[in-house]
């Protein structure tokens, strides 16, 4: 998947979280997590969104994310979202999601 | 034989009496008195002092002492700011302040912490940046977390020696009769303030509301009181008490509350004549209200409510629905009108609301307690005091007091919060055990304590979705995922004491 | 039904904790043009991870005449709700499009085909007078649902305390239901602070014979439930009518009566239904009621 603009979802409600994506010039993945569960789960929600972008096939993205205590569906959806917009993408995929 | 004074032959010893001081005079041994009738200088006719360094150096503070406050102005407090401020010019050290909690408005204390002013720190609870500084290890000694009723005893027994209590009071006469139901600042109930006026080595009254004498009727005493200085402002009206509160329109908060009503209606505690102390939360406040709708029906009154008075609670209590109120802290402006103006609206203090040492505190005759967690574990062991991160938040108040007193004491609290779990395997901090608390109801189901088979079985058929704790904590579990556990330092940074004066737990420092 | 907005994670989450008997998802009205693929995207995630427990899960499409219409069916197939809600059914086309629609994608996804149900909302004059038809147009049409918002719109009028405006429609959808065999659902009330108002509207589609109602803040649900639920009295004379058939039955008679009155066939019907009532509302029913119920 390749990002051709910024692409955002989310919102900053509580139990939500805001992505941003775009490309990343370093040609690697660069995430930046801002969370209120960090200690609990800052980790996990790092490698979590790590997964997800392997799966999409992203090797290059800057994601910024601010994380209200959203659950890991609910990161995954607003992701998924952000990246599908990043990249223009109108026709989705569907066979290939799982 | 010799004389006296007054003329009289008074023999040097006499039968009955342990000793014979003959008389010296009228005005030699009551100093507090005027030295002759008709004169003009008037000593000790009144208390006050010019200003808050006066009353300091007068109660002759010294390094290592100890200092009292009460936090029945809440975050619009601004009596221990100001003592405080006083106390760091004159360039005392090394004290220990006593205040029954600490709120939002007290994080300047973290500069005389900072600057070696204030070395130990013994209160209910602690908030905002001032908590989280100290969970990052800001004192050497750890703070001893209390539970209202703990924090009598202590005082009550000579446990804790307060040296000089500061106390802010919304209106007081020049000889110490003060209350805290009129003026600007009022607030209600001054229960916390009233052990330490009683115990405390000295007592300075701090007001912004002087009124004529006798102040009456008074909750702190004038000869409780060694001296009295006059403020601008003792509190931020905004903060100390919130206008009406509204009952909330979360639909959660809501099915919560039914759950609870629910339960304790069916749960053999509800009769007519039955007693409740409810929190102040939202959820506290719909249950009251459901409540209401079942005492309605079934033609119940409460004979009493006991806090913790918020408004709603004075609504029903002025309904008819509760016959007496004994409130050791009001809330909000419609409490505070109503022990102003009610005799039946009764202000208690401490000791009397929660010391389980004395001869019988009022949380012992509780039938139905409503109480709040942050956490929970299954052993039914509550945390109100530290979050899931490891970092102190909250207060110990009369959390444990009321648990164990009462018939039945129900938590109520979502299931989770964001994605943190309410109910755990083991809370960070336990302020009240487990085996005190006997129902939880979340929004996703309800568990009873094994220990408590009648309330189980008398829920049975009810139609409330009933589970085992552990069970909701793995549904929680499941829906929030498992956070890494919190790191700690070896260094402790806070002591629970029991009820009791017993420790119950310690807090660590979190690691950063 | 309870409607939850399709783009609210806060809600999404445990939606099924108020107990109601299905949840509904809605990708359409509630969500904004620019938002349809985030609340596809969430509730697609959410269907397939969290745990809905004993709770119907309904998910409202977009028309298929709208950009998002396809796109949601096919992912919303792939999440497996029980039911896929269909708004503004006009003609049994429309069913029969997504119909097709539907199988095509279980097909390619390797999910059993006809696993995933259809609700068809009726919202307009056109589907009211197409309702048979509508109801009759698929295999996997469960229900029928009456939108009357879009609806009073359509026919040039408002939404009044009587509901006379919406008798002709309701009684059209609850007739082509009954006369299909499917379930019919009254529509939203929008004022959630009307108790009142709200409780009169269940009585009265209560009695005409819907099987449930919208309803858009948790709080109905509990409301809705206390109206269906039949009184102890209902379900003691319901056990009495089916205590006498099971006895006329044991002893071969064909005949029974109760209170000197015969009991047929619809007294039989409307008996049962009570008692299934009952059981859907939690009553407790000792083991004896439950053999008659199964019986």
């Amino acid at each position: 998947m390749n990002l051709i603009r910024t692409g955002k979802s989310g919102t900053l409600e509580s139990s939500d979280v805001m992505i941003t994506v775009r490309n990343n010039p370093a040609n690697k993945i660069e995430i930046k997590l801002k969370s209120i569960v960090e200690k609990g789960f800052g980790n996990h929600i790092r490698s979590f969104v790590e997964s997800v972008l392997e799966e999409m096939m992203v090797v290059s993205a800057i994601v910024d994310i601010d994380d209200r205590s959203a659950l890991d569906c609910v990161i995954r959806a607003r992701l998924e979202t952000a990246l599908h917009r990043a990249a223009g993408i109108t026709v989705f995929n569907w066979e290939e999601i799982q | 034989m010799p004389e006296n004074a007054a003329g009289r032959e008074i023999p040097r010893t006499i039968h009955g009496l342990q000793a014979v001081k003959p008389f010296e005079g009228s005005f030699v041994n009551t100093p507090l008195v005027r030295i002759q009738k008709g004169s003009r200088t008037l000593p000790r006719l009144n208390k006050l002092v010019e200003s808050i360094e006066q009353a300091i150096l007068k109660s002759e503070l010294k390094d290592g002492m100890t200092v009292s406050f009460h936090h029945h102005l809440r975050n619009g407090d601004m009596v221990l700011n100001m003592v405080m401020d006083v106390i760091a010019n004159l360039g005392i050290k090394n004290l220990t302040i006593a205040s029954s909690s600490l709120t939002s408005a007290h994080e300047p204390l973290i500069r005389h912490i900072r600057h070696g002013v204030v070395t130990r720190l013994v209160t209910s609870g602690l908030r905002d940046k001032l908590a989280e500084e100290i969970s990052h290890g800001l004192l050497d000694i750890p703070v001893l977390f209390h539970s209202h009723g703990g924090r009598a005893r202590m005082i009550e027994s000579g446990e804790m020696k307060i040296d000089i209590a500061f106390l802010g009071v919304p209106s007081c006469d020049v000889y110490g009769n003060a209350n805290g139901y009129s003026g600007p600042s009022a607030c209600g109930s001054l229960g916390y303030a009233m052990v330490d006026a009683v115990h405390a080595s000295k007592v300075v009254l701090i007001t912004d509301n002087l009124v004529e004498y006798p102040n009456t009727p008074f909750s702190i005493l004038q000869d409780q009181v060694d001296y009295i200085v006059q403020v601008d402002q003792i509190g931020d009206p905004e903060g100390i008490s919130a206008g009406a509160l509204r009952m909330t329109r979360n639909p959660r908060d809501i099915l919560i509350a039914q759950y609870a009503t629910h339960v304790i209606e069916h749960s053999g505690y509800m009769e007519d004549g039955f007693s409740l102390q409810t929190g102040s939360g939202s959820i506290s406040l719909a249950v009251t209200n459901f409540l209401r709708d079942v005492m309605l029906r079934k033609n119940f009154r409460a004979s009493f409510a006991l806090g913790g008075i918020t408004g709603n609670i004075v609504g029903l209590h002025e309904e008819g629905l509760i016959k007496r109120l004994l409130d050791v802290q009001s809330f909000d402006k419609e409490a505070i009108r109503s022990i102003a103006e009610n005799r039946f609206h009764t202000e208690i203090d401490a000791s009397y609301y929660a010391n389980p040492h004395n001869k019988g505190c009022a949380t012992n005759k509780i039938n139905v307690v409503i109480l709040s967690a942050m956490e929970i574990d299954t052993d039914f062991n509550v945390n109100v005091l530290t979050g899931s991160d490891g970092i102190i938040r909250g207060a110990s108040g009369g959390h444990s007091d009321t648990a164990i007193g009462s018939g039945i004491s129900v938590i109520v609290a979502p299931l989770f919060r964001g994605r943190t779990a309410t109910v755990v395997d083991r809370v960070q901090t336990i302020i009240t055990p487990g085996d005190t608390v006997d129902v939880l109801v979340t929004d996703h189901g309800v568990a009873v304590n094994p220990k408590r088979q009648d309330i189980s079985e008398r829920l049975k058929t009810k139609h409330l979705p009933i589970y085992t704790i552990e069970q909701l904590q793995e549904k929680a579990e499941k829906i929030t995922g498992r956070p890494e556990p919190v790191q700690f330092e070896k260094r402790i940074v806070g002591v629970v004491e029991y009820r009791d004066g017993t420790i119950l737990d310690v807090i660590h420092q979190v690691k950063d | 039904m309870l409607y939850v907005p399709g783009n609210n994670p806060n809600m999404v989450k445990d939606a099924h904790i108020y107990r109601s008997d299905s949840v509904m998802f809605d990708l359409e009205d509630s969500v904004s043009v620019q938002e349809k693929d985030a609340a596809r995207f969430l509730i697609f995630r959410a269907l397939k991870s969290i745990d809905y427990e004993n709770t119907e899960t309904v998910v409202r499409i977009n028309g298929l005449n709208t950009p998002f219409g396809v796109d949601d069916v096919k992912a919303m197939v792939r999440a497996r709700p029980d039911v896929i809600r269909l708004p503004k059914t006009e003609t049994p086309d429309d069913i029969k499009a997504v119909d097709k629609l539907i199988s095509e994608v279980e097909k390619a996804a390797g999910i059993e085909e006809g696993s995933i149900k259809l609700f068809a909302a009726i919202e307009n004059a056109k589907g009211v007078v197409h309702a048979y038809q509508i109801a009759l147009s698929s295999p996997r049409l469960v229900g029928i649902a009456f939108g009357a918002e879009d609806f009073v719109t359509n026919l040039n009028t408002q939404r009044s305390k009587g509901g006379l405006e919406l008798f002709t429609a309701r009684q059209e959808i609850l007739m082509a239901s009954r006369a299909a065999g499917l379930h019919a659902i009254d529509t939203v009330f929008s004022d959630v602070n009307d108790d009142e108002g709200f409780r009169r509207e269940v009585e009265l589609i209560k009695s005409m014979g819907f099987d449930g109602k919208s309803v858009i803040n948790p709080r109905q649900v509990s409301m809705v439930h206390e109206i269906y639920t039949p009184t102890m009295e209902q379900i003691n004379s319901a056990r009495k009518i089916l205590r006498a058939i099971e006895q006329a039955e044991s002893e071969g008679s064909g005949v029974a009566s109760v209170n000197g009155k015969m009991i047929d066939k619809p007294i039989v019907e409307r008996a049962r239904r009570t008692l299934e009532l009952a059981h859907l509302s939690g009553i407790y029913l000792d083991e004896m009621e439950e053999e008659e119920f199964n019986a």
